[in-house]
């Protein structure tokens, strides 16, 4: 019975936004100066079904429906029901629903906060909009529909990944899709702005917010993923550059771009068409990020299970949109006057979105670049973290300085006369760099920059802060993730360089010593829970400088639904660092593999990234009231 | 026309990437060694078994042909190929050579007393380095090489009946 | 006198370059080889059979007094360019190298042009 109510109102969302096309095309021809009221409840009843159409779903997965195959395929009565709901949007069918609802739920809000901005602008944008909502309603009706049935209805389903089963990574979907699939709006309006001629600051008004939102939802759905990997995946780390999280993290990149591009062509009407660019650029890098997870195209430790249909179907939406895009931009592209000075904020910002298109070029590359191998050599080549590390750092360090000097610099011209304190703050930064290195321990030529960069910019953002609260106009939002960015990469590079990581076999009962740290394997536990059996190892860490003692106990889970072997660190977060073991068994030995890291500053890396996102979070709530 | 040729360059750096991903689409995008085939091993240095010495190049090169089969009593696949591995030992130009990978010697023995015993030699690899030096990453797996050691093959997982037949081809066209 | 001071804690600071850095570090190597039998998972990473095999050859070869370098030539020459994680520097692998910093290089420039066009109006 869901399985109609769930098809059905499918297809009538596919005919609504059929209609809506039709009535928005009428209605631009009309000289009428309104939007047509048919519209915008045509809007409202999309949105509410596609809704009522995701609870089908989830009621589903709570019941257990096992006549829908996606239910079979990723649920299990005993999973706890936290879970048995975050399992509707953790696959493949799930996840393009989720996908539509954002589409469709944008759609209609922005229609409503446009109400202000010329009409064919709005009907264009609803109407490119609606397109994309049809593209992706043919692909789940007819691929990778969420309510197709199996039958006869099996008794049990598959069960759900244990790995998956995650508080952090249950949100992470629907925070990251807030963030690129609500930049499908601004690709739509991009288009929209391009064929309604509506091209001056009020653009850059009518979607900065949305940019905002995007961008902010976008960083914090990156920071749930890390979290997850950190806490679940069982390897200490949080970004490996692997295929899925690029693919995240492109469009990211291309937001940033476009937040700073919009301050300009708000400010001083100028970079309309880059800022085009970045719109339209977006959308199709998460349309590309998504084609390459989703089609097996690439060997990563995050994929779906594949099916080539998916990639050929994602390649041609993703091939048409780009054809599209650019073949417009191409008709509608003026040679526009550049009043650009050298030393301007606006020079500054366009430094800004060089460096961004570089990390993003970069990123790029490394991610694709086995796949063009692969298909011209038929040779097989691994991309990873050596390489954007190489690449990246080097120029992070000089981004992280002109990051301190930018935001200060005046609007068309500016006379560079705080030169002096400048380098006040980058001594202050050398020196503070320095005490790091006595009093603990020294570290690469590399790590020193990234250190000496990154308190430079902190310095010099509280400074700003200090000094702009003194004469009264304050820019919260910009100090507050400037600096936390600062903040991030000395966490990050503190953490890379103070990290202590030993990887030993130990018998029951055996210690192992090294450095100051004595790891004694003390007790061997089996014990039963409600899906799985857990092999909870208990280690005693034992710290000979200060004389603190730990205990960790690291897992090792065996699940039925689905068979699989899970193993769980055992982590001990501490203000100032975090204690790290896994323990995984050596097949036919008495022998396990233990993995002992100490991590410092981990809960400070996800503060600041919780603060990079709060500032764009605090930026909207500013431009709102 | 400057203006032309930057949109000629685009569109067909555009249309090259996406043929790319086309094509790309239809590889696999799981690994093997097969084109490792064509090397030369050397400084070959393996435990025999049961004989408390070294086994090294020469011990191959007076072999026209070997297949060297990884394999052990813990491993399930090992024993679907094991078949194969019997009948091969009735060609007269080709040498089995085993290696057993990681195992016990008394489990070995009797994997082979009960399954039969294919191996004109056989050597031991207990912790499995000695196997990364042929390139091995999972067992079982196979390579056949000639007297010069040079990879002429490797077969990764069991030895099915195509890769039988192709071993026999190849022993049958050098029956010099 | 003061600048002199400072001018010596920033020599001082950059010329402690850890030298520990360049000695062979095993953990480095092991997040920098691939599990071949995994799905994007280091050798550091991974519990697999593979990869605890691969640890003690690596720690072997480092107790014989290999260098990082040898270490990677002696993995690829047996299981291909697959198994690191960092590309070498090879004709094949030049364009991946070159693009970002062609890239970063013309970005620069267009930049530099913008502005300048600008000055002489």
């Amino acid at each position: 019975m869901l399985s109609n109510i769930g098809n059905s109102l499918l297809i009538i969302n596919t005919l609504l936004s059929i209609s809506i096309i039709f009535f928005s095309v009428q209605n631009l021809n009309s000289s009428a100066n309104l939007i047509n009221k048919n519209i915008y409840q045509m809007c409202l009843l999309q949105s509410t079904l596609i809704i009522i159409c995701f609870f089908a779903l989830i009621a589903a997965f709570i019941n257990s429906d096992f006549s829908l195959i996606t239910v079979y395929q990723n649920s299990h009565t005993l999973k706890p029901i936290f879970y048995k709901i975050a399992g509707t949007w953790g696959n493949h069918e799930g996840s393009l629903l989720l996908w539509v609802i954002i589409l469709t739920i944008f759609s209609f809000l922005f229609l409503l906060h446009n109400r202000e901005y010329p009409k064919n602008y709005s009907l264009y944008t609803l109407i490119i909009q609606n397109i994309l909502i049809i593209g992706f309603l043919f692909f789940l009706i007819f691929n990778s529909n969420p309510f197709s049935v199996i039958s006869p209805i099996p008794r049990e389903g598959l069960g759900l990944n244990p790995i998956l089963q995650d508080p952090a990574l249950a949100i992470h979907p629907p925070l990251l899709y807030i963030g690129f699939v609500g930049s499908s709006i601004y690709f739509s309006a991009a288009i929209g702005s391009l064929l309604s001629n509506f091209t001056d600051k009020s653009f850059a008004q009518s979607i900065k917010n949305w940019v905002l939102i995007s961008w902010s939802f976008q960083t914090v759905g990156i920071l749930a993923g890390s979290i997850w990997a950190y806490y679940e995946l069982g390897w200490g780390g949080f970004w490996f550059w692997d295929p899925v999280e690029n693919a995240s993290l492109l469009p990211w990149f291309a937001m940033t771009a476009l937040i700073h591009s919009l301050i300009v062509l708000e400010k001083r009407n100028l970079l309309y068409f880059w800022v085009i660019i970045l719109c339209l650029l977006t959308f199709i890098l998460s349309v590309t990020g998504t084609f390459l997870v989703r089609s097996g195209i690439l060997n990563s430790v995050h994929t779906f299970a594949n099916d080539p249909t998916r990639g050929v179907y994602i390649l041609i939406f993703l091939s048409l949109m780009i054809f599209i895009s650019v073949l417009l931009l191409f008709k509608k592209i003026k040679k526009n006057n550049y009043n650009l000075n050298a030393n301007s904020k606006e020079a500054f910002i366009l430094i800004n979105n060089w460096f961004m298109v570089f990390y993003l070029i970069t990123v790029l590359i490394g991610t694709v670049y086995p796949i063009f191998t692969e298909v011209i050599s038929d040779h097989k080549v691994s991309v990873g973290p050596p390489f954007y590390n190489t690449v990246i750092i080097p120029i992070l360090v000089l981004f992280l300085f002109i990051m301190s000097v930018g935001p200060k610099v005046k609007w068309i011209k500016d006379k560079f006369n705080n030169f002096k304190s400048l380098l006040i703050i980058l001594v202050g930064a050398i020196l503070i760099n320095f005490f790091i290195i006595y009093f603990f321990k020294s570290y690469s030529l590399l790590s020193n920059l990234i250190i000496i960069s990154s308190i430079f910019l902190i310095i010099s953002s509280l400074k700003d802060a200090i000094q702009s609260f003194k004469n009264k106009n304050f820019n919260f939002s910009r100090v507050i993730s400037h600096s936390a960015f600062g903040f991030f990469v000395l966490f990050v590079g503190l953490n890379h360089n103070f990290s202590v990581e030993k990887d030993f076999n130990l018998k029951l009962g055996e210690t192992e010593k090294f450095e100051n740290y004595l790891i004694k394997f003390k007790n061997l536990q089996l014990k039963d829970f409600k899906n799985y059996k857990a092999v909870i190892g208990e280690f005693k860490i034992n710290n000979i400088q200060n004389k603190k003692e730990q205990l960790l106990k690291p897992e090792i889970r065996i699940y039925e639904n689905p068979s699989t072997l899970t193993y769980e660190a055992s982590i001990r977060t501490q203000f100032f660092k975090d204690y790290y073991v896994t323990m995984s068994n050596i097949d036919r030995s008495d022998y396990y593999n233990i993995k002992f890291q100490k991590k410092p500053f981990m809960m400070w890396i996800w503060i600041s990234v919780v603060f990079i996102s709060f500032g764009g979070f605090l930026r909207i709530f500013k431009n709102e009231i | 026309m400057k203006y032309k040729i930057i949109q000629l360059l685009t569109l067909s750096i555009i249309i090259f990437i996406i043929s790319i991903f086309f094509i790309g689409l239809n590889k696999s995008s799981i690994y093997d060694t097969k084109n490792l085939e064509g090397q030369v091993l050397k400084d070959i240095k393996l435990d025999h078994f049961s004989e408390n010495r070294l086994i090294l190049d020469k011990d191959f090169k007076k072999n026209n042909f070997t297949l060297i089969n990884f394999w052990a009593s813990w491993c399930g696949p090992c024993l679907l190929e094991h078949p194969f591995l019997l009948k091969l030992n009735a060609e007269k130009n080709l040498k089995i050579f085993g290696v057993n990978f990681k195992d016990k010697k008394n489990n070995a023995l009797s994997f082979l007393d009960k399954n039969g015993n294919p191996y004109d030699e056989l050597a031991k690899d207990e912790f499995g380095k000695y196997s990364v030096s042929f390139g091995i990453y999972g067992i079982p797996e196979s390579i056949l090489i000639n007297k010069n050691l040079v990879i002429l093959k490797k077969f990764i997982g069991p030895l099915s009946n195509n890769d039988y037949n192709y071993i026999v081809n190849v022993l049958k066209t050098n029956e010099n | 006198m003061k600048t002199k001071i400072i001018i010596f804690f920033i020599i001082l600071n950059f010329s402690i370059v850890n030298a520990k850095i360049f000695k062979v570090d095993e953990s480095r190597i092991f997040k920098n080889i691939r599990c071949l039998i995994c799905q994007g998972q280091s050798v550091s990473d991974s519990n697999s059979e593979f990869a605890q095999t691969i640890k003690l050859v690596v720690r072997d070869q480092i107790t014989k007094g290999k260098s990082e370098k040898d270490i990677y030539k002696f993995l690829i020459e047996k299981y291909g360019d697959w198994i690191v994680y960092n590309p070498p520097l090879n004709k094949t692998n030049f364009l991946l190298w070159m693009i970002p910093y062609l890239v970063f290089l013309g970005g620069g420039l267009l930049i530099f042009f913008i502005v300048r066009k600008n000055k002489q109006n």
